[in-house]
């Protein structure tokens, strides 16, 4: 046992203890969380500082506002509903289209119909404060679904693969791709058991995948191989990314992107306790990431001189 | 830097957690075991004597110095008369006086008291007694033996031993024959030895007291013989001369001077009985914090009515669960609902036994998150599905109770102990789980939370942390420290070790 803990300090793998004593309590002061917690203000913030995010329909944020719903997706046969306040994907509802019988009947990602009724329902509990963290009243954000590039499409079942980056004090410090798998119900969360791909800081290219926790080759439900995909506009990512820490104040971030068919890479939304897993994915830890750009860090340097330094030091 | 201040923190908590903890355990005297009883003896002296006419004073001699013992409390019974306490050449003597009274009287002394290794006879060096003035022919007799006997001695002690022997010889020489006579009793056996370590000048008296063993009726008064050998008291046993004490010897009072004397009274007689009894040794503690002045007891636990300190009893080990929860949860890593959950269906395990405790809340949760899911189907709000979950919860319990009644199987009934609104929120969250990351995550979330309870509960039901807990309440602090040092944990969580096991193998 003690051998493993000192292999796993030597590879500098970051635990869950270190990662809140050690980052998430000292980097990332408390009154800042709102910033990332609350969606509606992460889009309001990011869309201020010039960066790209998906549109917004609709906020709904009293009980007595849900049955405008129907309203706000009038003109829409797509449309995400999230809680503004929701954590690990939780509560999500992807809607790619409207039954073509029954206006009042959409069908979600997964191909199943579900009823204007029954989303009203599900708005009411987020309303409610069931997937807030805290258990609070929260609001519902109803806004653009993503038409995902087909970079992913052959390591994707169904729902949208995103990008996540831990950004450390500004600089880009490790990446994945996190593709949803049918055990995952079309969600992006590796703990629901989506397949997390490590991604090479310099060249944007996969590496091997991770799927609860096990090392694998290939998408459990496509087959194919999730190592080697190119992600398009790598650069556009990483600065962005980096970009999350003047926008949230976090000095250890999670920002999450997706690729649209059209309308490029799109901030979803950042986290304030990225998970460990990305770790597994990339066969690297934290760590030894983190104390490399304690070492090279410049105060005021811009988001693409960081994005640039990211580049040129992580290489594998 | 703040790491520093932690670990400054923890280790002053802990520095005052212990020495409030020694104090109490080596100087008050607080038993660290649980049960820890001591034995007590009750001494009681009874002195009836028949009236005269006239004022009756009754002068006894009680317990002044007792080595090895320490006294608990002493007091008198007498009907009508005055009683004072007085110091006396021979130590303390009690006195009771009364201006008249009729017919046989009755008066009783009695002392508790306890052994303690610790009571030393601190007693003064004495003066070297002035040579006796003894008439001829005895004053010859004794000058001859005090000659022999020193002559055969080297020291004080051996002097005593050799004295003794020649006392006690089954034919002695004329002598101790012409010393001896008269001599009746023991007492006056020791008189006539003190006599004659007199005339060689040194300081020698009489102790009377008893063994104390078990329980006694009508105890003898053994009479020992006491020696100064200008450092400190030896005893010696009268009857072979060996330095020695009975095991457990008390004494009453020393000198030559009568136990009891009864001014106005006829027929006078002092019965001793002796009676053993074990007291907690914690209300030894008490007296004796009391006696020292000490107000570590005005602080402590068992100064509140018993059953505010039956609840304390409990309330102290939630600390001890928090403790476990943190290790389980930080340290080991197991998933858990909420994060008192587990210790307070600890709580209840306490009350319900852990077999039943774990049939049960493993029967609530299962039914509650049947009905939950049923629940689900009627789209409700998500403060009144709460409530109605809660309700269902109560109506469950009580269910259980009825069914497990019915039954025959009483300790179903106890489900009622189980903090219903915990178990309510357990089901909500459990079920959120659930439709959100799968049955396996929720399952094993909750058979995290059931383990948790389960450990919390172990640690909790340790009777002897319990007394610890209860007796030594600083040692929480020892608990907020070691919590504050986990606080700081940065280490790897066990489970984390099979989470990178993949980056282990690489």
């Amino acid at each position: 046992m003690f051998a493993n803990v000192r292999k796993l300090r030597d590879l500098g793998v970051l635990g869950l203890n270190e990662r809140n004593a050690e980052f998430i309590m000292r980097l990332n002061p408390r009154h800042f969380y709102p910033r990332v917690d609350d969606k509606a203000l992460t889009k309001q913030l990011a869309l201020a500082a010039g960066m790209a995010v998906p549109d917004l329909y609709g906020i709904i944020s009293h009980q007595a506002d849900v049955k405008k719903f129907a309203s706000m997706v009038a003109d829409q046969t797509s449309f995400v509903v999230k809680p503004a306040q929701g954590s690990g994907g939780d509560g999500i509802l992807v809607i790619t289209g409207r039954s073509e019988r029954k206006r009042d009947a959409f069908r979600l990602s997964s191909g199943l119909l579900i009823s204007e009724d029954e989303i009203q329902h599900h708005i009411s509990n987020i309303v409610g404060g069931q997937y807030s963290l805290s258990g609070a009243r929260d609001a519902a954000l109803i806004e653009y679904c993503v038409r995902f590039d087909p970079t992913f499409a052959a390591v994707s079942y169904q729902g949208v693969p995103d990008i996540r980056v831990v950004v450390y004090r500004g600089y880009p410090a490790m990446a994945m791709v996190r593709l949803p798998t049918r055990e995952s119900d079309g969600k992006a969360n590796l703990h629901q058991g989506a397949v997390g791909a490590g991604v090479c800081l310099a060249t944007g290219k996969t590496l091997t995948g991770v799927h609860h926790n096990e090392i694998v080759d290939d998408h459990p439900d496509t087959g194919a191989l999730v190592s080697g995909i190119e992600i398009p506009e790598w650069d556009f990512i990483l600065e962005s990314s980096a970009r999350g820490y003047e926008v949230t104040g976090l000095g250890y971030l999670g920002v999450d992107m997706v690729i649209d068919n059209h309308l490029g890479p799109l901030i979803l939304e950042m986290n304030a306790r990225p998970g460990l897993n990305i770790q597994i994915a990339n066969a690297t830890g934290l760590s030894s990431r983190i104390s490399r750009i304690e070492q090279i860090y410049a105060a005021g340097a811009a988001p693409a001189e960081r994005a640039a330094a990211s580049r040129r030091e992580f290489q594998s | 830097m703040k790491q520093r201040y932690v670990y400054v923190l923890a280790a002053l908590l802990t520095m005052v957690g212990l020495s409030v903890f020694f104090y109490k355990w080596q100087v008050l005297g607080f038993p660290v075991k649980e049960d820890q009883e001591s034995p007590v003896w009750t001494i009681e002296s009874a002195v009836s004597f028949e009236s005269g006419p006239g004022s009756i004073k009754v002068q006894l001699h009680v317990p002044t110095l007792t080595p090895g013992f320490r006294m608990l409390n002493e007091n008198s019974v007498s009907r009508g008369y005055g009683f004072s306490l007085n110091y006396g050449s021979g130590g303390r003597e009690a006195q009771w006086a009364i201006r008249r009274a009729d017919g046989d009287q009755k008066i009783y002394y009695r002392l508790s008291v306890y052994e303690d290794a610790n009571v030393d006879e601190s007693d003064t060096t004495p003066p070297f007694p002035p040579r006796p003035v003894i008439n001829e022919p005895m004053n010859t007799a004794v000058e001859v033996l005090v000659d022999d006997v020193r002559e055969h001695s080297a020291d004080t002690a051996s002097f005593t031993t050799e004295l003794l022997r020649r006392m006690n010889d089954s034919s002695p020489d004329p002598n101790v024959e012409l010393l001896l006579a008269g001599v009746s009793s023991q007492s006056e056996f020791v008189e006539r030895a003190t006599m004659l370590l007199a005339a060689a000048r040194i300081p020698a008296r009489s102790v009377h007291g008893f063994p104390l063993s078990g329980r006694q009726r009508n105890a003898e008064l053994v009479t020992w013989l006491e020696v100064h050998d200008g450092d400190r008291w030896l005893y010696f046993n009268p009857a072979t001369g060996e330095e020695n004490l009975p095991d457990r010897f008390f004494v009453w009072w020393r000198g030559n001077e009568p136990l009891v004397n009864v001014e106005g009274g006829s027929k006078v007689q002092v019965d001793f009985s002796i009676q053993q009894n074990f007291l907690d040794a914690i209300d030894i503690a008490e007296t004796q914090a009391a006696a020292q002045g000490a107000s570590a007891f005005d602080f402590s636990l068992y100064s509140l009515p018993i059953r505010t300190q039956a609840v304390y009893s409990v309330l102290l080990m939630i600390p001890i669960g928090a403790l476990v929860m943190v290790i389980m949860r930080n340290m080991v890593g197991i998933d858990a609902f909420g994060t008192f959950m587990p210790v307070l269906i600890a709580l209840a395990f306490r009350e319900t036994k852990l077999l039943w405790g774990v049939i049960l809340f493993t029967l609530l949760v299962t039914l509650g998150l049947t009905i939950r899911f049923l629940l689900d189907r009627l789209r409700l709000l998500l403060v009144p599905r709460l409530s109605a979950v809660l309700i269902v919860v109560v109506v469950l319990m009580l269910f259980i109770s009825l069914t497990s009644h019915r039954l025959g199987l009483d300790s179903g009934l106890s489900v009622a102990l189980f903090p219903m609104v915990i178990i309510a929120m357990t089901i909500e969250r459990m079920s959120v789980v659930w439709e959100e990351r799968g049955p396996a995550d929720a399952i094993r979330a909750g058979l995290g939370s059931l383990v948790v309870a389960v450990a919390a509960y172990i640690f909790m039901g340790l009777k002897w942390l319990e007394h610890l807990v209860f007796t030594f309440p600083e040692l929480l602090l020892i608990i907020l420290a070691v919590v504050l040092l986990a606080g700081r944990y940065t280490g790897y969580r066990l489970t984390e070790l099979r989470r990178f096991k993949e980056l282990i193998k690489s």
